[in-house]
């Protein structure tokens, strides 16, 4: 259906349920519960960053899942495409619309541009060449650009800005034709409570739609070139096939990718600045995407969801939430237990993720996916044709 | 003209340091074919233990002394470092204030030590892993490092100054027959550059000139047969992993006075040690030693204002757009070797 088998049309549709009963399935706990407290990730900010760096990791994956290449400068596409919508909003008015179309479009002559030049190289020359764009463009934000990109106290609306398609009625905050972006429904059901907000549901049928734009392209005979340059460029170019446009193309869509999540971004809080360009950002993409499962179609939405969880998870927890966790425990114990764990929490989130992100690679290097496989294996019946063939062919 | 020099001068110690980096980083990936970008995490140890040796020698007990008085008449606290107590106040002194070129003596084995535990712990089981997991795995345990040292010495940075007679400036104008105090330059920034020619000197030297060196060569360029001849190259490279990670380190330790160190050092050191390694050629130590200079002090003239007003921003991007530049004239860098990396 929809153009795709029946087997990417499964996990298209498991996709968009997760993807639309998220503020109902990321609350497991009641709300004033411990648990709750701690663990529920239901809440809109997060929410947003979940589907939003899904988006940027499902186009990353279109460029170095299929062919190979890695990009270490692709935040930059994202901080473009962030400048280029809150400009948006400064000149024409709060409507998201023109703003998410512009920063797709300005990330997108950025990919040619940058792309043209990075892919007369391979390899790793191929990585720093997109490095030392993205330096270059943080670094010029930082400092002769500052006219356009406001420095380091970031872009934002100002009242004296001439919006010149604002009229009198509409609200002060990004929106849609009228709907505004931080407007929000609560639910409250017994213990729980749900929030649904219309800036995550703008962000999610993104990310609905570039998934199913995703799987067209991996299953089309584009991502099979794709793939092919992967498996061995040389060979494909003394077949006589021209690789470039190709490689240009994924780089471009990915490029692309990136900018409609910097759009996004801008478009859940209008204020943007030059770190979201920093190397950092950049190794933050290539991690989210190894860590779901390069090349599989859904390990970059799940690895962003894991790093963004654990981002706000873990450093939300702190010293008094561990001893109400061990609180059933005798004093020493608890105390402990606390002393041991305190350097993984809170301001220490980032050794979680350098230790967590160290044993993927080590141990499952095709990421979450090829775990999420392996565990499905042991419990399958035929266990000896499937495991087999299973670790055999790649992940999709 | 002094200008000209000054500037020269100005790039010459940052220069150093990359050329350092990226030495150190040209043997691991010349001898192992790894990436390694765990390698800023090394610089920034050695200069970690420039700050503990300075903290162990300033380490001190208090006491009452009765015959002093403090401004309330309460009898005055007077606090000993540990060191003066045990060699004599002129020593101790003495320890204290050469804290930092000590630690060259502790760096040493210490990274080589962890070197060899890196090596055999965990880069080993990565050889024949894509580059693009070994550069993942590196620097996840990168960041590791650095939250560790973070844990421990919190997020700030630590001064930790040179000897007193390395402090203030020399005036290098008058030595070359300028006008007196046209090109004074601080002394520390002299003493590290002249360190660094000697440690980069003495790396040349060993491969070129001793049999471990040679037989180091050959297995960079073709590991089999020197395994076939009944060499055991592992343990050789395994050796040249520990002397890549004690450059690294003297190359941090040296800094630490120049740069107060703190638990990112390393990662800003590590994206330009790589643009550096790249422009040099990957593989390629002379060229490693090479593109740190040229690159150091090319970022010296752009930060000049006369260049600054020419062409605005230009110090900020100087060194990305010479990468850019050379990557794309010379696909391998200054002085690459074919075919290595661009799979």
């Amino acid at each position: 259906m929809l153009g795709l088998n029946s087997r990417d049309f499964k996990l298209f549709i498991i996709v968009c349920i997760m993807a639309l009963v998220a503020p109902v399935l990321l609350n497991p706990f009641p709300t004033e519960s411990a648990l709750g407290q701690s663990f529920n990730a239901g809440y809109p900010a997060l929410m947003q960053r979940f589907v939003i760096f899904g988006i940027l990791a499902i186009g990353f994956n279109i460029l170095f899942g299929l062919t190979g290449f890695l990009s270490f400068g692709h935040a930059a596409f994202l901080g473009i495409g962030s400048y280029a919508a809150v400009w948006m909003f400064k000149l024409l008015s709060y409507n998201v619309v023109p703003a998410i179309i512009l920063s797709v479009v300005v990330a997108g002559l950025f990919a040619v541009v940058i792309g043209y030049v990075s892919l007369r190289r391979s390899g790793i020359y191929f990585s720093i060449l997109t490095l030392a764009f993205a330096q270059m463009a943080y670094q010029l934000a930082y400092s002769v650009l500052t006219p356009l990109t406001n420095g380091e106290t970031g872009l934002q609306v100002y009242n004296g800005d001439p919006q010149i398609l604002m009229s009198a009625g509409d609200p002060t905050v990004p929106h849609f034709f009228g709907i505004t972006m931080n407007g929000q429904t609560q639910l409250d059901l017994g213990g729980w409570s749900f929030t649904f907000q219309n800036g995550y549901y703008l962000a999610a049928i993104f990310l609905i739609a570039s998934f199913y734009l995703s799987i067209r392209i991996f299953r089309s005979p584009m991502g099979l070139m794709l793939r092919a340059i992967k498996s061995n460029q040389t060979r494909m170019s003394y077949v006589g096939l021209n690789t470039k446009p190709y490689m240009l193309a994924a780089f471009v869509i990915s490029g692309m990718y990136a900018g409609l999540a910097g759009g996004l971004l801008a478009a859940m809080d209008p204020l943007t600045g030059a770190e979201r360009m920093f190397w950092t950002a950049s190794g933050e993409i290539v991690v989210m995407s190894i860590l779901g499962g390069v090349g599989t179609l859904i390990g970059p939405v799940l690895g962003a969801g894991l790093i963004k969880y654990l981002e706000n998870i873990v450093s939300k927890i702190n010293d008094g939430i561990l001893h109400n966790w061990f609180a059933f425990m005798p004093d020493w114990m608890d105390n402990l237990f606390v002393t041991l764990i305190h350097p993984f929490i809170g301001k220490g989130w980032h050794l979680t993720l350098g230790l967590l992100f160290m044993a993927v690679v080590i141990f499952l290097p095709g990421g979450l996916v090829q775990g999420g496989q392996k565990i499905m294996d042991m419990f399958s019946r035929n266990k000896n044709t499937d495991a087999k063939d299973g670790a055999k062919t790649p992940a999709e | 003209m002094d200008a000209f020099i000054l500037q020269i001068l100005n790039g010459l110690d940052k220069g150093s340091a990359y050329a350092l980096i990226a030495l150190g980083l040209t043997l691991i990936f010349g001898t192992l074919g790894v990436v390694n970008f765990a390698h800023g995490a090394l610089f920034m140890i050695g200069a970690f233990v420039a700050v503990t040796m300075q903290k162990i020698f300033n380490l001190s007990f208090l006491t009452v002394d009765e015959t002093q008085k403090d401004f309330l008449g309460n009898p005055l606290k007077v606090e000993t470092p540990y060191v003066e107590a045990w060699f004599g106040d002129a020593m101790g002194n003495w320890l204290q204030d050469w804290s930092v070129p000590l630690s060259i003596l502790v760096v040493i084995p210490v990274m080589f030590f962890l070197g060899f535990v890196m090596e055999r712990g965990l880069i080993k089981h990565f050889y024949k892993r894509p580059h693009a997991d070994q550069i993942l795995v590196t620097f996840g345990l990168a960041i590791v490092i650095g939250e560790i040292i973070k844990a421990f010495y919190g997020a700030n940075p630590i001064q930790t100054p040179p000897p007193t007679a390395f402090l203030g400036t020399i005036d290098v104008g008058s030595w070359l027959g300028f006008a007196e105090n046209t090109i004074a330059y601080p002394t520390w920034r002299i003493v590290y550059f002249g360190f660094s020619a000697v440690i980069i000197a003495a790396v040349f030297a060993f491969l070129q000139f001793t049999t471990f060196g040679m037989v180091v060569r050959a297995g960079m360029a073709d590991r089999e047969t020197v395994g076939l001849l009944g060499i055991d190259i592992d343990r050789r490279f395994t050796f040249m992993f520990g002397l890549a990670a004690a450059v690294a380190g003297m190359a941090g330790v040296m800094y630490a006075p120049i740069l107060s160190p703190h638990y990112n050092i390393g990662m800003d050191f590590l994206v330009l040690s790589f643009v550096v390694v790249v422009v040099g050629g990957m593989g390629s130590l002379p060229g490693a030693v090479l593109a740190g200079f040229m690159l150091g002090i090319l970022q010296s003239f752009a930060s000049m204002n006369e260049v600054k007003a020419l062409i605005p921003g230009i110090d900020q991007i100087i060194i990305y757009l010479v990468a850019i530049i050379i990557l794309l004239t010379r696909p391998r860098g200054l002085m690459g070797r074919k075919g290595v990396m661009e799979e």
